[in-house]
Formats: C-alpha cells, sequence, structure tokens
C-alpha cells in the first residue's frame, strides 16, 4: 500500500470511478467518470480542481467525502484508507472531512431553521453539553459574520450568499481539516462571491485547513488556489502551481479553456494563449475517443495520439503534463517541445 | 448618431411592479434604454436586478393578473408596444423581436422534433402574410436557418429530439429559431450560461459573426462584465431596477464612475491573479419598501444626505456615458 | 433595511399573514373555506341549533310524516316523522368522527410505511411493503369496504375499521414517491455525511418536506372518506338507525321518489354539498402549502 509523504495529508492512487449505466451485446456500460487519477494535497494548501461537464471533478470530491466508493485504486487520508462510502466510515473520520456543496438551496434544508442545521453536526461531533449549545452556534455563526438572530430563520429567508455561509458554518462546526467545496460560489453573484471567498480564505490561515476547491471557473481558480489540476473525461491533464498553470500552460487543453474565459481587462487577455481557440463537442464519458480522448479536438493532434493514451509526465518541477507532446521523443517519433 | 430614424427600440422611464403578498415589488424604477438599428448593446446587472423582468416586459410576457406597469412607455420604431393590440404584438413576437432564453434544454419542447419547432417559428412569422406556406418552404428556410448556426447535417436533425443534442448543440438550434426569419432586434437572455466555457465560447462567437453579418440588432442580458465586454459596443449597467451607469465599452471599462460598477469590477476575479477585493457589502433591497432615493445608497461607501431623499437621475459626464449618481455631478 | 427580529411567535403570525394570502387567491377556496366550517361548527353545535333536535334518536310521529319542505320542517320530514334537516345536521357529526378517527389511524400508519418504503427504496423493505400496499390498491375501495363491513357486524365503529384498513395504502404510496426522491436532495446527503443516524434522516430531515402533499390529501380526503361512509351507509352497513346517517337517509328516502322526492333529495345534496366544500378547500390548501421546489 503506498503510504503520504509527510506533508501530504490525501492522496489519490490509479482512483477509478465508473457508473453502471446499464448494458449491450458487448457487455455492460460503464460512464467512466474518473479513469485512473494520481494527485494528493499538502497539508495547509488549496488543490484546485477545474474542468467542464464529463470531466469528473465532482465525482472525485464526492469520493473523497464518502458518497461514493471507489470502483478501483485508492485513496489515503492520514494513513488511513478511505475508498469507502460514508456510512461504513467511522464517526471520527466524518468529523474530518466536511463538504460545502454548491448550491446553498437545497443543500440546506427548507425545513429547517438554521438552529436546527447546526445543531446536527455540532450534536455528533463534539462533546458540548447541552447549556453551551446555542453559544456554540452563535460562535459559528460569527466566524462566517452572520449576527446571531439568524439562528430562527430558515434558509428560505435569507440570501444565496448568506445560506452559503450557513452551509460554510456547519462545515466548520466538527473541526475538520480538509473541506472540500464543490463550486462554493457558481451560484452566487460576483459581488457576493468575493464576500464569501475572502471569508473561506481567511478560515483558512485562521483555521489552518486544506481545501480541495472545485471549480470551472478559471479566473476565481487564479485567485484561490496554490496548485491546481485540470480534468478532461475523467483524466488529470495538467498539475501546476498557479503561476506556473497560467503563465506557461503546457497541455492544449488548459490553452483552449484559458483562452474561452471572458475577461475585463487588457492585462488578462495578454494571458489568454491566442493559438487554441476552442473548437468541438466535449466527449462522452461514456464512450471516450480512443487513445487520448482530447485527441478529436486538439490543434496538435499527431497519429499517436489517437492511438495511445499518453502517461503523466513531470516536464519541469512540480509541472506534471499528460500529453504526447512532452513525450520522449524516442517513444512518439515526435520532437516534443 | 442621435437621429430619430434609426432607433429601433427605445425604453422610457419604465416602471414594473409585481403584485406580492403586502403590496407590489417596485422592481423596475424608471428604466430608460435605446438601441439603435445593427448596435450591439448589452444590459449587465446581478440576480434580482430586474434585467429579466425588463426583458419580459419589452415582449409583454410578465405573468397576467400579478404585474402593474404604473409608468412608462416602451417605444418600437415609435410605436408603444404597451399599447399595442395582440394582433400587433403577435406581429412583433413573430416578424420583429425574437428571444433566446437562457436554457436551451427548457426553451425546447422535448416532445417534438427539431424540426416541427422550428418550423412552427417559421411558418408562424410568415403567416401574418401569407395565407397558406407551403411546407416546401418551410422546410427548406428550417434547414437554412440551422446551417446558418453551423449545425451538423442539418436535414438529419430536422427529424432529431432535442434530448439527442448536447447542451450546445440546443442553443444553437434557439439561435437558429431566433434567426430563422429576418429580425431586427434579437434578445438574447444570458447565452451560454448553462453550457461549458469552452462551448459558451463557441456560441458567443457564432452570435457575434451573425449579428454583424445580418446587421441584426442585438440585447444581451449577462451579469458578466466579461462577455458585455466581449460581444458588445454598449453598456447599461444595471441595478434593483435602475439603470445606474451607461456607456461605450471601452469607456465603461477606461473609465468607471458609478460606485456600483466599480465595486462590481472590483469583485470580479482577474485571470492575471490579484486576489480578489472585498465585494460590495449589503443586499439588494426589498422591493417591497425600496428606498426612497438612491437604490444603491445603503450600500454605498460614499453615500450623501440627499443620496437617500431622491433618486439621481442620469447624468452626461462624457459623451454617451451617463451615470446616475450625484457623486458624477460633481 | 428593515431586518426583523425574528422570534418564533412574530414568525408565526406573518408566516399565517401570508399563507391567507395565498389561500384565498383562489375565490373558490375561499367559499370551500366557509362550507367546511358551516359543516363544522353545526355538527359541533347541533343539539342546540337545529329545530328538533329529538328527532335524531328514538322517535316517532306518524301524524307528521311525509310532509313537503316547509317553514316549520325546513327540508320536509321522513315516513317516520322526523325533521329531516335536524337529522341531516345531527348525520354530520357521525360523518365528521367517521373522517377524523378513519384518516387520524389510517394517515400515520401509510405515512410511516411509505416513509420507510421510499428510504430503503430498492431493498426489501421496500419491497416487502410496495407489495402489500399494491395488494391493497388493486382490491376496488368499495368491494374491500363492503367485505370487511360485512364480515363484522354492522355499526359504526366497524365501518370505520373498513374504511381505514382500504384508506392507509394510498398515503404510503404518496409518500413513497415523495420520501424516494426527497432522499436525494443534497441536505439529506450531507446530513448522511456528517453521520447522522436513519432516525434522524427518516423523520428530522425528509418527513418535514412530505408534509405538503400530506396535508392537501387530508384535506381532500375527508370528503372522500366521508363519501365512502355515505355508500356504506347506503347499503346498510355503518350506523344504524335511529341515529341517522347520509347514505342511510339517501336509501331509506329512494323508495319514495319521485314522489316525496325531497326524502331522498336532501340527504344527496348535503353529502354533495360537503365533498364540494372540502375540494375546493382542499385546493386552496395546496395553493397555500406550495413551495417551488428545484
Amino acid at each position: 500500500m503506498t503510504q503520504l509523504g509527510n506533508n501530504e495529508i490525501l492522496k489519490a492512487v490509479n482512483l477509478k470511478k465508473y457508473f453502471r449505466i446499464g448494458k449491450d451485446k458487448k457487455g455492460p456500460i460503464f460512464v467512466r467518470a474518473v479513469d485512473g487519477v494520481n494527485f494528493s494535497i499538502r497539508y495547509g494548501e488549496t488543490l484546485g480542481l477545474v474542468g467542464e461537464s464529463g470531466s469528473g471533478k465532482s465525482t472525485i470530491a464526492y469520493t473523497v467525502v464518502g458518497m461514493y466508493g471507489p470502483t478501483s485504486g485508492q485513496v489515503l487520508f492520514k494513513d488511513q484508507d478511505i475508498g469507502m462510502k460514508a456510512v461504513r466510515r467511522p464517526l471520527s473520520l466524518k468529523k474530518e472531512i466536511q463538504i460545502v456543496f454548491q448550491d446553498p438551496s437545497s443543500s440546506l434544508n427548507p425545513e429547517q431553521t438554521i438552529e436546527q442545521i447546526l445543531s446536527l453536526p455540532l450534536r455528533l461531533h463534539t462533546r458540548t453539553p447541552n447549556r453551551q449549545f446555542k453559544e456554540k452556534m452563535i460562535e459559528l455563526l460569527e466566524k462566517v459574520e452572520l449576527p446571531s438572530e439568524y439562528l430562527y430563520k430558515f434558509p428560505s429567508s435569507i440570501g444565496g450568499g448568506e445560506k452559503q455561509m450557513v452551509a460554510i458554518a456547519r462545515a466548520l462546526a466538527s473541526n475538520p481539516s480538509l473541506i472540500v467545496l464543490d463550486e462554493p460560489t457558481s451560484a452566487l453573484d460576483v459581488s457576493i462571491q468575493a464576500k464569501v471567498i475572502n471569508k473561506l480564505m481567511n478560515l483558512q490561515k485562521e483555521l489552518h485547513l486544506t481545501y480541495l476547491f472545485i471549480t470551472h471557473d478559471l479566473s476565481l481558480m487564479r485567485n484561490v488556489a496554490s496548485r491546481i489540476a485540470i480534468m478532461y473525461l475523467g483524466k488529470i491533464c495538467e498539475v501546476a502551481d498557479t503561476a506556473t498553470f497560467f503563465e506557461k500552460p503546457l497541455h492544449p487543453y488548459t490553452q483552449m479553456l484559458i483562452s474561452s474565459v471572458p475577461v475585463i481587462t487588457e492585462e488578462e487577455e495578454k494571458l489568454k494563449p491566442k493559438k487554441v481557440v476552442s473548437i468541438g463537442e466535449i466527449g462522452s464519458p461514456v464512450n471516450p475517443p480512443s487513445g487520448c480522448s482530447f485527441h478529436p479536438r486538439c490543434p496538435y493532434r499527431m497519429p499517436i495520439c489517437s492511438e495511445v493514451d499518453p502517461e503523466m509526465i513531470e516536464v519541469f518541477p512540480e509541472h506534471t503534463v499528460r500529453c504526447h507532446l512532452f513525450s520522449r521523443p524516442e517513444e512518439t517519433g515526435s520532437k516534443g517541445v | 448618431m442621435e437621429t430619430k430614424e434609426n432607433v429601433l427600440l427605445d425604453i422610457k422611464d419604465l416602471h414594473t411592479w409585481y403584485r406580492v403578498y403586502g403590496g407590489y415589488l417596485k422592481v423596475l424604477n424608471g428604466i430608460n434604454l435605446i438601441v439603435r438599428e445593427g448596435e450591439r448593446v448589452s444590459l449587465v446587472g446581478e440576480a434580482g436586478c430586474g434585467k429579466t423582468t425588463t426583458m419580459k416586459s419589452i415582449l409583454r410576457i410578465l405573468p397576467p393578473g400579478d404585474f402593474l406597469i404604473p409608468k412608462g412607455e416602451i417605444c418600437y420604431r415609435g410605436k408603444d408596444i404597451l399599447k399595442m393590440n395582440s394582433r400587433e404584438i403577435q406581429r412583433l413576437r413573430s416578424q420583429e423581436i425574437a428571444m433566446i432564453f437562457q436554457d436551451p434544454t427548457a426553451a425546447l419542447n422535448s416532445v417534438f422534433t427539431i424540426g416541427t419547432q422550428i418550423g412552427d417559428v417559421v411558418k408562424y412569422s410568415l403567416a401574418l402574410e401569407e395565407k397558406r406556406v407551403h411546407k416546401e418552404k418551410i422546410k427548406m428556410l428550417s434547414v437554412k436557418a440551422l446551417k446558418e448556426v453551423s449545425l451538423p447535417d442539418p436535414e438529419r436533425m430536422l427529424v432529431n429530439y432535442p434530448f439527442q443534442l448536447s447542451g450546445g448543440m440546443r442553443q444553437r438550434v434557439c439561435i437558429a429559431m431566433a434567426i430563422s426569419s429576418s429580425r431586427n432586434l434579437l434578445i438574447a437572455d444570458e447565452p451560454g450560461t448553462s453550457l461549458d466555457v469552452t462551448i459558451q465560447d463557441q456560441i458567443l462567437r457564432l452570435l457575434r459573426e451573425i449579428v454583424e453579418k445580418k446587421g441584426t440588432s442585438i440585447i444581451l442580458i449577462t451579469h458578466s462584465l466579461g462577455v458585455a465586454r466581449e460581444m458588445t459596443d454598449r453598456i447599461y449597467v444595471m441595478y434593483a431596477g435602475t439603470i445606474v451607469e451607461t456607456a461605450l465599452t471601452k469607456d465603461l471599462f477606461k473609465n468607471p464612475v458609478h460606485p456600483y460598477t466599480k465595486g462590481l469590477l472590483a469583485s470580479v476575479p482577474k485571470l492575471s491573479g490579484g486576489g480578489l477585493a472585498k465585494g460590495i457589502p449589503g443586499r439588494i433591497p426589498d422591493y417591497l419598501n425600496p428606498p426612497q432615493g438612491c437604490r444603491f445608497q445603503p450600500r454605498c461607501e460614499y453615500a450623501t444626505p440627499s443620496c437617500v431623499e431622491t433618486p439621481p437621475q442620469l447624468f452626461e459626464v462624457e459623451k454617451g456615458h451617463l451615470v446616475a449618481c450625484y457623486l458624477a455631478q460633481r | 433595511m428593515g431586518v426583523s427580529l425574528p422570534t418564533p411567535k412574530f414568525m408565526f403570525w406573518k408566516n399565517l399573514g401570508r399563507s391567507w394570502y395565498k389561500f384565498s387567491r383562489n375565490r373558490l377556496s375561499v367559499v370551500g373555506l366557509v362550507i367546511v366550517l358551516v359543516v363544522i361548527v353545526s355538527a359541533i353545535f347541533a343539539p342546540w341549533i337545529t329545530p328538533y333536535p329529538e328527532h335524531a334518536g328514538p322517535f316517532v310521529d306518524f301524524a307528521n310524516a311525509e310532509l313537503r319542505p316547509s317553514l316549520r320542517y325546513l327540508c320536509g320530514t321522513d315516513n317516520m316523522g322526523r325533521d329531516i334537516f335536524s337529522r341531516i345536521i345531527f348525520a354530520f357529526q357521525d360523518a365528521l368522527l367517521m373522517a377524523i378517527v378513519v384518516l387520524g389511524l389510517a394517515v400515520p400508519l401509510g405515512v410511516l410505511l411509505g416513509l420507510l418504503a421510499g428510504y430503503f427504496q430498492g431493498r426489501w423493505a421496500d419491497t416487502i411493503i410496495m407489495r402489500i400496499t399494491d395488494i391493497f390498491l388493486a382490491v376496488p375501495p368499495l368491494i374491500l369496504a363492503l367485505a370487511v363491513a360485512a364480515m363484522l357486524k354492522p355499526n359504526l365503529m366497524n365501518s370505520m375499521i373498513a374504511i381505514t384498513v382500504m384508506w392507509w395504502p394510498w398515503y404510503t404510496r404518496l409518500l413513497y414517491g415523495t420520501a424516494s426522491s426527497i432522499k436525494n436532495e443534497y441536505f439529506v446527503i450531507a446530513a448522511e455525511l456528517t453521520g447522522a443516524n436513519k432516525f434522524h434522516i427518516i423523520f428530522r430531515e425528509i418527513l418535514p418536506n412530505c408534509l405538503s402533499p400530506i396535508f392537501t390529501k387530508v384535506a381532500l380526503d375527508v370528503g372522500w372518506v366521508i363519501l365512502l361512509e355515505a355508500s356504506l351507509s347506503f347499503v346498510g352497513l355503518g350506523q344504524q338507525p335511529p341515529t341517522p346517517a347520509l347514505g342511510q337517509m339517501v336509501s331509506d328516502g329512494a323508495r319514495y321518489m319521485p314522489t316525496y322526492w325531497w326524502m331522498t333529495i336532501f340527504p344527496a345534496l348535503a353529502i354533495v354539498f360537503i365533498l364540494l366544500g372540502f375540494n375546493l378547500m382542499g385546493d386552496g390548501i395546496r395553493d397555500m402549502l406550495e413551495t417551488s421546489r428545484g
């Protein structure tokens, strides 16, 4: 069994998650949501997972948190193998890993008051005596800058940003070490997003939290993540630290994604790779293209790309790419880069 | 050019209210907006600012019985839409103005083929002029429209059902329906927002191409300043049912004046890094009892007593650049 | 800016006002509510508001039998000389009692089974519960009620049992659908992920979100239970004479049609009246509780 490095809090090893959706003459049909993924998260950092639909980023998040059990491969957390659904996990593990979902309107029970919503994790994971319950909840609300009167409110009477703050407070209630954030601000307005993101970053420093941050919004990712992994159809294409990711993107899909982002300043325009413009439809995770799944849309496609799936290679220190352009020349017959 | 002739749509001091428990939601509080022939204009604002209400008011698709328009006019080529009778409205909707809705999956009827749906649009756009429309002609025009939005194999597309298409393709079909007959004005509500970024980029480029080629005017409704910047020449920034600032795109980004515009621009995360601003404190006002004066005043750090009393009117700070703020008038 | 202080009591009144607004948007719902209130109030105060309360018991007055409706006997008299109007009002009592008892038993049972089946969807609990439910639902309701009532001695209590037996499956079916879809909502998943036990999930997370369809159905069901009771008493099961029951009065009067039409028509109209009231009110309740989800 693989071991964690001494500053790694989470590690995924050849993680696969397939969903069976039926069968045809050749056998069962699977959605290959996550198809052999390797990554690790270090203590205190924010690992960003970026991708479009079908990339598998949400599936990874849900597997880490226990909504799904892996089809194969391992997920290690603090020297424990956590590759199983939440029902089978010990309570102490559930305390450590929490999740904030994308849409706060559906992640908070509309028929419960904020007080009831927060009391569940407090009751389960902390030894707070009944007398101090309300105090503890007000403390939690203060951490996310919400007034204490909100305890008696229902989610429907507070705004989207505030609902998300409640969801964050709920995640904090159990004193977790790792928080998975699945598109936490995608459903919010820009002016509110800024507030929520700032609060998340402050909380991270204050409480020494580690984040797995998932979003499709590259501009947001730029300002939030310390390292970024980009995914396409269930596989990771490139991993790099944030600055490098945007200044020297290697994978053609990374370049395509960055060039598709609508921006508001000239400075940002200059950052966008001009040569790779978005074409084609996103492939299907049920029947992904052969070889490298991105090849039908890739402007740098070579013959080998439709036959062989490339391996992940460390091109520069801490900068890995999965692309034949960077494979060893004797393997591909190309000049590489 | 300020000539009266080429003004296509002129919204004057529009107020739209919704009837609810406890009174009225006074959403729109005097909207002024002009679109000329061939212009590309965007209406930018966050959720709840009233941009969808504005669009629904133009096409008169507000929920019947539950709304009130106590003041204002929406003039299309000089005629007030709000006073049109049903025949004129029908003509307006089938020949002059077309809508492209936000969610293409919801905008298409899942039990009819693409061919039937786009055929209906074509049929009704011609029906007012021709008594009987030939099936062949409908088919030809449908295929033509699908070709214009770069859909592969348009003839086969006619027999497909929406569920067989991807999100991007559905959005293209919606665009095809909107341009299937020559229209003068397109209203696109957050096009591509429900799609992936790379697909959204393709859709926006397509829309831009079509609009340029046909010379159609377009009102683009969006919450993304980035999209507005890439797609349109003139921007209206909307907050809580009022137009707070309007300018040519380049002027707006070079020299934003209204505190809301500035706050919005600062809150948008930049691809080039630099961290996020603190956002804009507070929330949108309660439309049931909106502030008497400037609606942004409760959240504004520059607020003065006069901001509380009366709402500021649009004031020209440079040519073509208007701001509704007392700050701008000094 | 108006940040209100939402103490629970304040929220209650505010919500009541808003609920009334939603309810009363449709005029007919208010009409239904009025009818229902009239029925309930007159049932409660029957001994005091009816002109001839004693006619609802063992009473005969052949001298005044078969009289037409008049100011003295608003709906006329029946073949035993009893005032039909008073008897109708008294019949309301048992009708409502029947509805309360039947629904009071059937609803909790049906809801509980439906919740369990919905939560354990796909597992053996689901299969067992739903197949049993299917069996009950497959039998035509009236026949099932008649069979049960006929097996037991004909009286009010046994007809209540009979109707309860056929009523709970509808709630199970309703809750099965509602619970199994709510089970997949993110807030339920969030509670599961953080370690809540099954009891909490079923009764604290899922059930509160199922209440709207339950209440709406209960409001409508009162009318239908009363109709079913009338069907049973029409054939002589259920409440026995001399205590009045609507169905029984319709059946008794039927043989006097068309000459003494009032003996059947007025009780029949009363049944229609009740059903109409609860149906219209039920529409209003549905509007009131409607929350646009997702």
